[in-house]
């Protein structure tokens, strides 16, 4: 067996070898520098790209983390504990941003986008889902844009490095969200808030659901008025902001049907059996 | 501001981005019509041998190219300038026609392969990103590999006609392309899928040589520039 493989190599050697000889005997050729000239412009581009995905990962990771975070804000009686701790979270993913808009400075940002758009669109829908807890309002592209701009200073102010910050000039550069990649996060935003919603019935909270419904209406009917001019993936996430508003809206009336019957002290219960059917459903696609 | 006033802005900024997409299409549509005339035009080089009627060919598809120098214009004022990449998908397809159709008559003229900056200047666009309208180096690329399966059929054809110099001469230039693409680090993308189809034209090729010189067709060829009448 191995003797057969090792006889097939053999043959292929001189071919080989013929092939370096061609490339060693021409002196490079106009063609030849063009073409590394070439491969150095392609991998540099390539690089960038791989960096930006990487960047767009750990951002993608730490939003998720900060969602989780915020899903206890309800349970835990200390609320603002857990704000706080979240805005140092976002912090931190603002940083992964300004390394991210720092890439892109004097690029063309859509060259890159689909190597940034993933992280960009969890981290639109953590800080909006942040947004909404601390004012019940829906953050908009411009409030999110405005916290996008980073300075040189920043940075060094950061590292404690304050006596070189006067030597080099604040240097200024931002990210700007793209309205679809704005779109997409707010239409993961409202499967975090239908989350919310049901985990708030389960602790007694029953203003919070009639709230949300409203809410949620409000961006359903934005998503419809916006329809089939978005691109495809817009549209995409219709279906499933459709199945999560009628999720709450199912979750309210069962609020005011039986809300009345039950005493307050067991509607908890009756509700979170409600949850878990649902949780059901949820996982039948 | 209040949700809707929210949804009702970002839903007038995606108008008119399709606004500009529909304008984009419309001169990318006369380029492709162009594109297809020049195409036609040279085609006319798979017909007959001579480098006379090769030549007149070539400069009729030069006249064209003005035109395309004119519809690049139009298309450079549809959409904002540092915006190029957003709507790069709609011209890429043409555009890698236009370098293909381009790298063909510098071929056919000269023999050589035409510089990225020479193409940008036959296609009246830029080579640099930072001066404006450019033309992206995996667009050239693509264009220059289309240009490879074609000299393999026109290799086939001048075989054909009589002329026996030439597939000898394309097999240098292919063989010298062929290099210069090994020495690029592709990812696994279009570029990389046109790529693995170099090697067949190659082969192809190879087997026209081949056929000749056990002939000892290609003897006679390199006497001289008399293969060609």
């Amino acid at each position: 067996g191995s003797g057969g493989f090792r006889k097939r190599k053999h043959d292929n050697f001189p071919h080989g070898q013929r092939r370096e000889e061609k490339e060693n005997v021409n002196p490079p050729s106009a063609l030849m520098t063009s073409f590394k000239s070439f491969q150095l412009e392609l991998d540099t581009r390539h690089d960038k790209y791989e960096r930006l995905v990487k960047l767009s990962r750990d951002i993608t990771i730490e939003s998720k983390r900060t969602i989780f975070l915020l899903h206890r804000f309800t349970s835990a009686p200390n609320g603002e504990e857990i704000l706080s701790e979240s805005e140092v979270k976002l912090n931190a993913v603002r940083q992964k941003i300004k390394q991210v808009a720092h890439e892109l400075i004097g690029e063309d940002m859509y060259q890159f986008h689909r190597a940034i758009s993933p992280g960009l669109q969890e981290y639109i829908e953590a800080v909006s889902f942040q947004y909404f807890i601390k004012t019940r309002s829906l953050i908009s592209v411009e409030e999110i844009n405005k916290q996008l701009i980073f300075t040189a200073e920043d940075r060094e102010e950061t590292t404690n490095m304050t006596s070189n910050s006067r030597d080099k000039q604040p240097h200024k550069w931002s990210l700007k969200v793209t309205p679809v990649d704005y779109l997409l996060g707010v239409a993961d935003l409202t499967g975090e808030l239908m989350r919310l919603c049901i985990s708030s019935v389960g602790n007694g909270d029953i203003d919070t659901p009639f709230e949300l419904s409203q809410f949620l209406r409000q961006i359903y009917d934005g998503f419809t008025f916006i329809g089939n001019t978005g691109p495809y993936e817009v549209s995409k996430k219709l279906y499933t902001l459709k199945q999560s508003l009628a999720k709450v809206e199912n979750a309210c009336y069962t609020l005011k049907v039986r809300g009345s019957e039950i005493p307050k002290h067991m509607l908890a219960d009756v509700f979170s059996t409600k949850t878990e059917l649902i949780d059901q459903e949820e996982g039948i696609p | 501001m209040s949700v809707s006033e929210m949804f009702a802005a970002l839903q007038g900024a995606l108008g008119q981005d399709q606004d500009i997409r529909e304008e984009i299409r419309k001169v990318v549509q006369a380029l492709e019509q162009t594109a297809r005339e020049i195409l036609t035009l040279l085609q006319g080089v798979h017909q007959g041998p001579g480098s006379q009627h090769i030549l007149k060919k070539c400069q009729k598809a030069r006249e064209h190219f003005g035109t395309v120098r004119t519809q690049m214009e139009s298309l450079k004022t549809k959409f904002p300038a540092d915006q190029y990449y957003r709507f790069h998908e709609h011209w890429r397809f043409v555009l890698q026609r236009l370098v293909f159709l381009a790298a063909f008559v510098v071929y056919l003229e000269t023999e050589t392969l035409v510089t990225r900056e020479a193409v940008a200047e036959i296609l009246g666009i830029e080579a640099d990103r930072e001066r404006g309208f450019h033309l992206d180096i995996e667009d050239y690329l693509s264009g220059v590999l289309t240009l490879a399966s074609e000299l393999a059929r026109l290799a086939v054809n001048s075989v054909t006609a009589g002329d026996y110099s030439r597939p000898l001469r394309i097999s240098t230039f292919i063989n010298e392309l062929d290099s210069g693409f090994r020495l690029l680090n592709l990812k696994n993308d279009s570029l990389r899928k046109r790529y693995d189809g170099l090697k067949y034209d190659v082969k192809k090729i190879e087997e026209v040589v081949y056929d000749l010189s056990i002939r000892g067709l290609n003897k006679e060829a390199t006497v001289g520039p008399g293969g060609e009448k």
